[in-house]
């Protein structure tokens, strides 16, 4: 116990690290996989604007990256990191991996989701004169804006565990604390420490996205 | 020229199967639907009934043959046009199709959007649209908290909202119980009235034809089997799957199962007397088998009323001698069409 309080301040760096690599994560693999699901979900066969060989390429190179695992797809993606964010070690690097390996993720959650959206009220739509785009801004994407949420909140879940491994390439955060100045150094003390803060991340993110999704369904 | 024109209309989908036939929605079509309609479209799921209201707004492209709608052949429009066009025609579903994520205001106010109408007058005209509709004080209200009547008067005043010349229904009262069918279908009727909006109506059931349709087509198959003014249908079906949609609500001539029951509980001869509005009226067919001294009952059938227009079969058990009898009837059948069904 006493050993965690001198490490409080790195302590709470880590905590902050996670939460700036899962917030980064979430906003660049947030939107990269709304755009992913959205392509899937309009070019699929009998969409919006149907476009076979658009679906077919994006389908098989999601269906290429989502299957492997996290901890290999670092270093695979490595020499790219290199290339967009200049780096690839650290956080930053982590962040690049992250985002996209969360944005197939996503992309397959939000086309799930846009598909639950009944078809007869896209035939509405279309019946009162509306284009596409405008049926998926004004239609589609609220319609399914409860599930939507719930699936975000799922990802954010998620990344917040995938960030565990950021000490694989020099990261920071909590679960590279835990590894580094608790199992390693038989400290579980340390070790639940963060896993307590992680837990109660975890919690938090959850209880907020059953929140927002209870509000935008009314229920 | 009719408002809707549609000639030897084929819509073919390919086949579920590699390799197989492709299925025949529609099957040769045509139709004239003139401005003023309220014109129904009977026939069995399957039939092609909801393929066909479909080509009309263009939703689903026809394979072969030409749609004219108010001048305008749409077989060969852009999609873009299409568009434009579907401003002047309103729909209804079902399923009611409302906006889950939108109030009731949000879902009336959507078509007027599209539409690129100023906000002034789409606030103005949703209200006014709602008040037609009598749903007022549901304005905010979110469809998951109507019921289905409500919810189908919604899904018309939203498909009413571009004041459209023509309203396409299809199955709109098939979700709704009896009573709420009658409602939804006086407000159709209201519409029709005051705005003379055209309005092509899907159904199953021969009760919405006989309360609000003028003109009737019988699909089966894909093609059209039967059409024409509903009371010249309704009185005289010449196909089979017709007097079978017209026999469920409309008793004819009784079956021979209906016939033995009839004979177990009456005696006498059965007959059937036809009567068509204008024929000679049943008080003079009663007034002539009292006055050859027969004994007669009613024991099936009755009169419709459809448009204003009279009509029905009563079937009668008559006991009394026979000459006497033959001579009545006789004199009856120079008026009105008699059959001596046992």
């Amino acid at each position: 116990m006493d050993r965690l309080f001198e490490l409080g301040s790195e302590f709470w760096i880590a905590a902050a690290e996670t939460l700036y690599m899962v917030a980064l994560t979430l906003f660049f693999g947030g939107i990269l996989g709304l755009v992913i699901g959205v392509v899937l979900y309009t070019t699929r066969p009998g969409s919006l604007i149907e476009n076979k060989a658009v679906f077919n390429v994006v389908n098989v190179v999601i269906n290429f990256f989502r299957p492997i695992p996290f901890i290999i797809f670092i270093p695979a993606v490595q020499p790219l990191a290199r290339l967009v964010v200049g780096t690839g070690i650290g956080n930053n690097a982590l962040i690049f991996a992250l985002s996209l390996a969360a944005s197939f993720a996503i992309g397959r959650i939000v086309e799930q989701n846009l598909l639950t959206v009944a078809p007869g009220v896209i035939e509405a739509a279309r019946s009162m004169g509306a284009g596409p785009l405008r049926i998926l801004r004004t239609v589609v994407l609220p319609e399914a804006l409860g599930p939507l949420i719930l699936g975000y909140t799922f990802v954010i879940v998620a990344i917040i565990d995938m960030t565990a491994v950021a000490g694989y390439i020099g990261g920071g955060g909590l679960g590279n604390f835990a590894l580094v100045y608790g199992y390693r150094q038989f400290e579980p003390v340390i070790t639940w420490a963060a896993v307590i803060l992680i837990v109660l991340f975890v919690q938090v993110v959850q209880f907020f996205g059953n929140w927002l999704a209870r509000k935008v369904l009314r229920r | 020229m009719a408002l809707v024109a549609l000639r030897d209309v084929t819509k073919t989908y390919p086949s579920p199967e590699k390799g197989g036939d492709p299925i025949v929605a529609v099957d040769g079509v045509s139709l004239d639907i003139e401005a003023g309609d309220v014109y129904g479209i009977i026939g069995y799921s399957g039939a092609g009934k909801s393929t066909l209201v479909r080509l009309v707004n263009a939703l689903e492209p026809a394979t072969s043959g030409s749609i004219v709608v108010d001048g305008t052949d749409i077989t060969n429009t852009p999609e873009r046009r299409l568009r434009d066009m579907r401003l002047g025609i309103g729909m209804i579903f079902q399923q009611f199709n409302l906006f889950n994520s939108k109030t009731v205001w949000k879902n009336v106010a959507y078509p007027l959007t599209v539409a690129g109408r100023p906000k002034a007058e789409i606030a103005s005209r949703v209200d006014e649209l709602l008040e037609f509709v009598g749903l007022t004080d549901k304005a905010r209200s979110y469809p998951d908290q109507l019921s289905g009547g409500q919810k189908q008067r919604v899904g018309i005043a939203r498909a009413l909202a571009t004041s459209p010349q023509i309203l396409l229904a299809d199955e709109a009262t098939s979700a709704l119980d009896p009573e709420t069918t009658q409602e939804v279908l006086a407000l159709l009727k209201r519409a029709n009235r005051e705005f003379g909006i055209t309005m092509i109506v899907i159904t199953h059931e021969m009760e919405v034809i006989q309360s609000i349709a003028t003109k009737v087509a019988v699909m089966d198959g894909g093609r059209v089997v039967e059409n024409g003014d509903v009371f010249d249908v309704f009185s005289n079906p010449q196909v089979p799957s017709s007097q079978r949609f017209v026999s469920t609500v409309v008793k004819g001539i009784p079956s021979p199962a209906e016939l033995d029951v009839l004979r177990e509980r009456h005696t006498g001869r059965i007959v059937t007397i036809s009567f068509r509005d204008g024929d000679a009226s049943q008080a003079g067919v009663f007034l002539e088998l009292a006055n050859a001294g027969l004994e007669f009952e009613l024991v099936y059938g009755g009169i419709n009323d459809i448009q204003g227009r009279a009509f029905g079969h009563l079937t009668l058990a008559i006991r009394g001698a026979d000459d006497a009898t033959d001579a009545a009837l006789a004199r009856i059948a120079e008026h009105v069409e008699v059959t001596e069904v046992a």
